[in-house]
């Protein structure tokens, strides 16, 4: 007790090189869970935003469907299960049938995907009710994304050629119109895909009461992959998050670094002081010896009040850090043009997510790497003779 | 060794040194600072180590306050021979029964006057009210109450050996060591000190050892031992009465 209290007046009696310190601690505490919350906050989107518009509750797959292999697309395909169906009736699912095909806008051609979905679907955050209106001729109505109206020039009313193979291999074309472009930051229901409404895309391909895949509602209970099911496969949300989390793993990676550097600065700091601090206090500590201190206690002293920089700096970062950091995530960070180069599902605004494990944890890590440079300089007290120091000498 | 016993062995002495030697390594040659010191220190003594620089003064007061070790010979303080002390025994025995004061005060500076007093009755886990008593005490009879609250920095020299007696004798230690407590201080200030040590002396009982070569401090001495390269060249009882 008599340490701590020794070690506090110490470290207040340095005054501003104490608060210089402690400053530059907190910045690094506040960039760290700032870093991290956003970091965190960009991965809680991107799922969220994949689940609502891509994942829902999980797929059913046809058996020979690869969703990285368009070359299974072909024979992808088959009538939806009983069960499936059944859930399907109920607005709890929503089948998808998927098709290769290429459409033609003026006159240039592009691979794409054709995907049939039920306009009146729920399942999905995908506006597909603008499936649902008639078009003026026989034209097929097309929801596309914005990436994809912007890599072909496409926009609402646009008509295009669309090109296809059917059931049989036969190819056929029709032409589509744009009824809606859509706006949606995940681009894997955006790039190089058209949405069309399923029955349409059912005839066009011979393909009735058939689907792909299966998009279950979030909170659909899967039905047991047994019997009724012909051997379509469930695949549950992580499988398709699994990427985008590897993906944040390796961007946390590259973002540990950052993080090692403004903690490095910072503990070059303590570690100055502290060096400076038994340097300088030589005398002090000769004193301290006189009047009873051991070694022991000594190193104990100048380890505590190098590591309460770092309760200091966890206190000050806290008073200007939580209403920053607060604001921001209350109303987002406005993000650069351009943010799909950075692979991830984001929108327009990224709100920052600070959750209890980042901030104890980066808490908790900045105290133990402050005690723990704090107490490499202070060895040297171990071999100080009391004489020595008082004369202001190191042993 | 236990107190009991060695205290036996000191035939009542407060301090005993016996053919005490320490020797500093100083590259191919050693410095014999001191060669053979044998003294003895009652309760309530008011001596003096007197001699040029380099006699071994402060070399044998840092002994006695166990801040050093002999390389030969024994020193026994309070009953404990120094020589065999660890490291932790000896902040023990300077914790509870030294108090040093140092020729450049040495107090600390972040603390004020009142907090550099109770710092050694902190070390020896006091309750703060027994803390406040005594520090009150020791500043009183420093003439300091009035600066409790000051900082080092904001007193004068005269004043903070004051504060340094005050400290080093707050835990009514039995000894205290004072190395050249009146070398940064005018004559006056001297005086004053070394009235307010005789004082503590009397009335207290505090066995005081100076290490010095101020004329000023030797008039006060009622024991003035002088060293000579490391040897006691004489060693003598004087009225140390007030000049």
């Amino acid at each position: 007790m008599t340490l701590l209290k020794l070690a506090i007046k110490n470290l207040l009696g340095a005054g501003l090189r104490t608060w210089l310190n402690v400053f530059v601690l907190s910045l690094s505490f506040v960039l760290i869970i700032f870093s991290q919350g956003l970091l965190e906050g960009m991965n809680q989107q991107a799922e969220e935003a994949m689940l609502a518009v891509e994942v829902g509750g999980g797929h059913f797959q046809h058996p020979v469907y690869d969703r990285y292999d368009p070359l299974t697309l072909t024979d992808a395909h088959g009538p939806v299960p009983a069960p499936l169906s059944a859930l399907a009736a109920s607005g709890r699912a929503a089948p998808i049938l998927v098709v290769q095909g290429t459409i033609y806008p003026e006159g240039r051609l592009f691979t794409i995907q054709i995907k049939g979905v039920d306009p009146g679907q729920a399942v999905l955050d995908i506006p597909t009710s603008f499936l649902g209106q008639d078009t003026p001729g026989d034209e097929v109505p097309a929801l596309i994304g914005e990436r994809m109206a912007k890599l072909t020039g496409l926009a609402t009313g646009d008509t295009f050629t669309m090109r296809w193979r059917d059931a049989r291999g036969t190819f056929d074309a029709r032409d589509a119109v744009v009824v809606q472009v859509m706006k949606t930051s995940v681009q894997t229901v955006d790039s190089g895909q058209i949405w069309v409404p399923l029955d349409r895309l059912r005839e066009m391909t011979a393909m009735p009461g058939e689907a792909t895949f299966v998009v279950l509602a979030q909170d659909a209970v899967p039905p047991p992959e047994a019997a009724g099911l012909d051997g379509w496969v469930f695949r549950d949300p992580d499988y398709f998050l699994a990427d985008l989390r590897a993906m944040v793993e390796s961007k946390s990676a590259g973002s540990s670094i950052l993080y090692a550097i403004f903690l490095a600065l910072a503990m070059l700091a303590i570690f100055d002081t502290q060096v400076l601090s038994i340097f300088h206090r030589r005398r002090e500590m000769g004193t301290l010896m006189a009047l009873g201190f051991t070694r022991t206690k000594l190193i104990g002293l100048f380890t505590l009040e190098g590591a309460f920089n770092g309760v200091l700096a966890a206190l000050v970062g806290a008073l200007y850090g939580i209403p920053i950091l607060s604001w921001m995530a209350r109303t987002g960070w406005a993000l650069p043009g351009d943010t799909d180069s950075y692979g991830f599902a984001i929108g327009e605004k990224l709100f920052p997510s600070y959750s209890l494990a980042l901030v104890a944890g980066t808490t908790l890590l900045v105290l133990v790497t402050t005690t723990v440079v704090s107490f490499i300089p202070t060895r040297r007290i171990a071999k100080l003779k009391p004489t020595d120091a008082l004369r202001g000498r190191m042993t | 060794m236990t107190e009991t016993t060695t205290a036996a062995a000191t035939n009542g002495a407060l301090i005993r040194t016996k053919d005490l030697k320490k020797i500093y390594p100083m590259g191919l040659h050693k410095i014999e600072a001191l060669a053979g010191i044998t003294l003895d220190f009652a309760k309530g003594e008011f001596a003096g180590l007197v001699g040029p620089s380099g006699s071994g003064k402060t070399t044998l007061l840092n002994i006695i306050g166990s801040l050093d070790a002999p390389s030969e010979g024994s020193a026994v303080v309070m009953g404990q021979a120094i020589e065999s002390l660890t490291h932790k025994e000896a902040a023990r025995l300077r914790n509870r029964h030294v108090g040093f004061i140092f020729q450049t005060f040495n107090l600390l500076p972040v603390y004020t006057v009142y907090e550099n007093v109770e710092f050694a009755l902190l070390l020896l886990g006091d309750p703060p009210a027994v803390r406040r008593r005594k520090v009150m005490a020791a500043l009183d009879w420093v003439h300091l109450a009035d600066r409790a609250k000051s900082k080092p920095a904001q007193l004068s020299g005269g004043q903070s050996q004051r504060v340094a007696i005050a400290r080093a004798v707050v835990k009514e230690p039995d000894i205290v060591l004072a190395d050249e407590p009146t070398a940064n201080l005018d004559a006056e200030n001297s005086h004053n000190i070394l009235q307010t040590m005789e004082r503590l002396n009397r009335d207290l009982g505090t066995t005081f050892i100076f290490a010095t070569h101020d004329p000023k401090v030797m008039q006060y001495l009622r024991r003035k031992i002088t060293l000579v390269d490391g040897r006691v060249a004489s060693d003598e009882a004087q009225d140390g009465g007030r000049p």
